[in-house]
């Protein structure tokens, strides 16, 4: 395939101008707005400029710096990886749901651990949905129980089995030193130990994930921002049928 | 003054049935009293630290005294009579009942158990009294700083690094510096004890804590000048103890809501009810500022659509304010800026309810909260965003203002999030001071009819609350959309009637008028 090399736009094709922030544990003076440039410098920046430094008090200083990024990534080399599926609407949903499973599938939901911030969860899976893309509570072949915030992955794991749920649904919002990743993994094994990561769709939101991340971590399938309730459940039977037609295939040859 | 034009009959109307909707609620819970209200009592008196299995002292006692039977007749006659009889203080009372050397049991002489506990209540109240006046002193002698006053959050989880954000942000601008509470700390039914340096998402609320804080933000007041408030969360299934931690630690601002541990944490609905009026008593007394956290529903139910239920819950937790002797100044109603950005008009409505607010509570100390639920990735847009919220609360006349963080949608503040958003709120405080004396709404114009209709239906759904009670209103969910029943949630288990002879001395010497 065709290269096809990019690096940062300003105003000029391949000029790579970019600019950062960042704030340095000492406080301001000329040595302290040198040590920014060298640093933007070494980040790839060509030409760096600090166009803005100030005292922040208490041993602290703040910059603004502009540059020309050195780097530049071949588009055509970049694979990503997405969820496989085909995105139905709610109707779409709701028909192949009762064609192929013949009964209702069971959500259940939760912002796991630490994070309170039922955002994403709620836009998801909440009747009123999110512009205008209704929740997963208004399909008429869905059980979508949403457990809110800060629930503990124990509890989630106890509910699951309980409502004998087909999928869960977990949201991870706001981070604080990437306790997310520590939240999704504790999760996921905890999933493994019951013996249910095989019969459980697992399936993680939220803006800072990737669908690369999520597989890392142990996920079928992870929505960053600009995901609707109905990318979620498209997957969701998508990924079921796979899996029924999958376990029915190594059923015959055991037979 | 820039003033809406609105029934000032409807407005006294709404209070009146907000006033009949609290009185019922607390003429429910008055038979009853908690273990936190007792453990709280305990720490008033006196009792504190933990035993060899970190277990707190107050809870030691607590459970004995459930053990014995003896906890409805209230834990301040039974642990001040021992005190008598054993010629110690209270204690090393508690200390001997949870070495196991003591056992309590009923008090002899009633009237003499009944004035010691006044007396020793007394001088707890005392010390409370000069932790209030010792404030007062030193705002007086720097000088009240102009509102809106600029509230930032802090939350390592390491008391030690809060300390030195907490610093850095008073030298930056902040007035108000809040302490965030390690996740799940309302849920625990004891209080942490000592300096904590690990938490998640926040930092343990300890009584050490607080006092490491209190004496990092005094110095710091000498240093820039100005007197810097200390916040801490009065919530959870520990309200009444935080609040007795509080007053004693001479904290500023309590979060204190009288319904968001019910409705957001999934307490019980009898305990929450208890809890907050002795918990509001004690803040009460102790010249703490309580915060509202009517924001929260615009976190689950829509800015626009739901507006009329933040008012209303306002104006119940104002009556429920006044029931426990809190001022209008100690009452820091929580609204917040939340309609969705993509609104045409978003703004207006945003002007709207706040002045609307600002009218409806003439006297509180109004708590402004910044856009959360609408907040991106964007951060250009984000601080775009808040400063607009920056302009609302300069216009009404905000009181206690929550700074917006451009990163608020992904991650917890790093310091240059901060650092800017003071800025971003100086810049707009500074260049807009005058406007709100300069400008009038217009008559019968758009912001004045939304401002009267979420009143009308603010006066409406009052009505509705007051036919079936307000039990039977949170269990249809009307507030933020969120059902509780009234026998579910945690901590229902710690909710007891009290005895005939039941005794705290508290509410008379706290209460104006007395019990």
């Amino acid at each position: 395939m065709a290269e096809q090399w990019l690096k940062p736009y300003g105003d000029t094709l391949d000029d790579g101008r970019v600019q950062l922030s960042f704030t340095l544990p000492v406080a301001l003076d000329e040595q302290a707005r040198e040590a920014a440039r060298q640093l933007a410098a070494m980040m790839g920046l060509d030409e760096a400029a600090v166009v803005h430094a100030e005292d922040m008090g208490q041993g602290f200083s703040f910059y603004i710096v502009y540059g020309q990024c050195r780097h530049r990534v071949d588009l055509a080399a970049i694979k990503v990886s997405r969820p496989d599926y085909a995105r139905l609407d709610k109707d779409g949903v709701d028909r192949l749901i009762s064609e192929k499973m013949g009964r209702k599938m069971v959500v259940v939901g939760a912002c796991i651990e630490s994070d309170a911030h039922t955002v994403g969860i709620d836009a998801i899976m909440n009747m009123k949905g999110y512009n205008g893309h209704k929740g997963l509570e208004s399909y008429h072949q869905m059980r979508a129980i949403n457990l809110g915030a800060q629930v503990d992955s124990e509890d989630l794991v106890v509910r699951a089995i309980e409502e004998k749920a087909d999928v869960i649904l977990v949201s991870q919002v706001v981070t604080q030193k990437n306790i997310h990743l520590d939240n999704l993994t504790r999760l996921a094994d905890l999933l493994e130990a019951e013996g249910l990561r095989e019969r459980v769709i697992l399936i993680v939101g939220g803006p800072r994930i990737s669908h690369e991340l999520a597989k890392e971590l142990g996920y079928d399938a992870g929505f960053g921002s600009k995901t609707y309730a109905e990318d979620v459940a498209s997957f969701a039977i998508h990924e079921w049928i796979k899996r029924t037609a999958r376990q029915k295939g190594v059923h015959h040859v055991g037979n | 003054m820039t003033r809406l034009h609105l029934d000032q009959r409807q407005i006294d109307r709404a209070r009146e049935s907000a006033r009949r909707i609290a009185g019922a609620v607390r003429a429910q819970m008055e038979p009853y009293t908690t273990t936190s209200v007792e453990r709280a009592t305990l720490r008033l008196l006196g009792v504190d630290g933990v035993d060899e299995n970190g277990v707190p002292l107050p809870n030691r006692l607590v459970e004995h005294l459930q053990a014995e039977d003896l906890l409805a007749h209230g834990a301040a006659p039974v642990v001040i009579g021992a005190m008598l009889e054993q010629q110690s203080t209270v204690q090393q009372v508690a200390e001997a009942v949870a070495a196991g050397t003591l056992r309590l049991r009923r008090p002899a002489n009633a009237p003499l158990v009944r004035a010691a506990c006044d007396e020793e209540a007394g001088k707890r109240c005392a010390q409370i009294a000069a932790q209030r006046a010792a404030r007062e002193a030193v705002i007086a002698s720097f000088g009240e700083v102009r509102t809106p006053w600029l509230y930032v959050i802090v939350a390592t989880g390491n008391i030690h690094e809060d300390v030195k954000q907490a610093r850095a942000a008073a030298e930056q601008g902040a007035d108000i510096i809040a302490v965030i509470r390690s996740t799940g700390q309302s849920l625990l039914d004891y209080v942490p004890y000592g300096a904590t340096t690990e938490g998640f998402g926040g930092t343990y609320a300890t009584q050490e804590n607080f006092r490491l804080m209190r004496a990092a933000l005094d110095e710091t007041a000498d240093r820039v000048g100005r007197y810097i408030r200390l916040t801490n969360y009065c919530s959870g299934l520990c309200m009444p103890e935080i609040a007795a931690m509080g007053a004693i630690e001479r904290l500023d601002m309590m979060l204190n809501d009288s319904m968001y541990g019910i409705i957001f944490r999934d307490i019980n609905l009898q305990r929450t009810f208890i809890d907050q009026f002795f918990s509001r008593m004690v803040n009460a007394f102790a010249g703490i500022i309580i915060n509202t956290g009517e924001d929260n529903y615009l976190t689950t139910a829509d800015a626009c659509e739901a507006a009329h239920t933040v008012l209303a819950s306002q104006l119940i937790n104002e009556q429920f304010a006044c029931l426990s002797g809190l001022t209008p100044e100690q009452m820091g109603l929580g609204h917040a800026f939340e309609i969705d950005p993509e609104m045409t008009n978003g703004f207006l409505w945003e002007v709207a309810q706040a002045q609307l607010v600002r009218q409806v509570f003439p006297a509180a100390s109004l708590k402004y909260m910044p856009p959360t639920r609408h907040m991106t990735g964007n951060i250009f847009r984000g601080h775009l965003q808040d400063a607009l919220f920056n302009v609302v609360s300069a216009l009404t006349q905000q009181n206690i203002h929550l700074l917006g963080m451009m990163t608020e949608a992904i991650h917890t503040p790093l310091i240059q999030d901060r650092f800017l958003a003071v800025q971003n709120a100086r810049y707009v405080f500074n260049t807009l001071r005058d406007l709100h004396a300069e400008v009038e709404f217009k008559r019968g114009g758009q912001i004045e009819r939304r401002a009267q209709a979420v009143l009308d239906e603010t006066g409406h759904l009052l009505a509705r609350i007051e036919e079936i009670g307000l039990p039977a209103a949170i269990g249809q969910g009307v507030f933020a959309d969120i059902a509780r029943r009234p026998d579910d949630g945690r901590g229902l288990d710690g909710v007891l009637a009290k005895a005939d002879d039941y005794f705290n001395p508290f509410p008379r010497l706290m209460l104006p008028g007395g019990h």
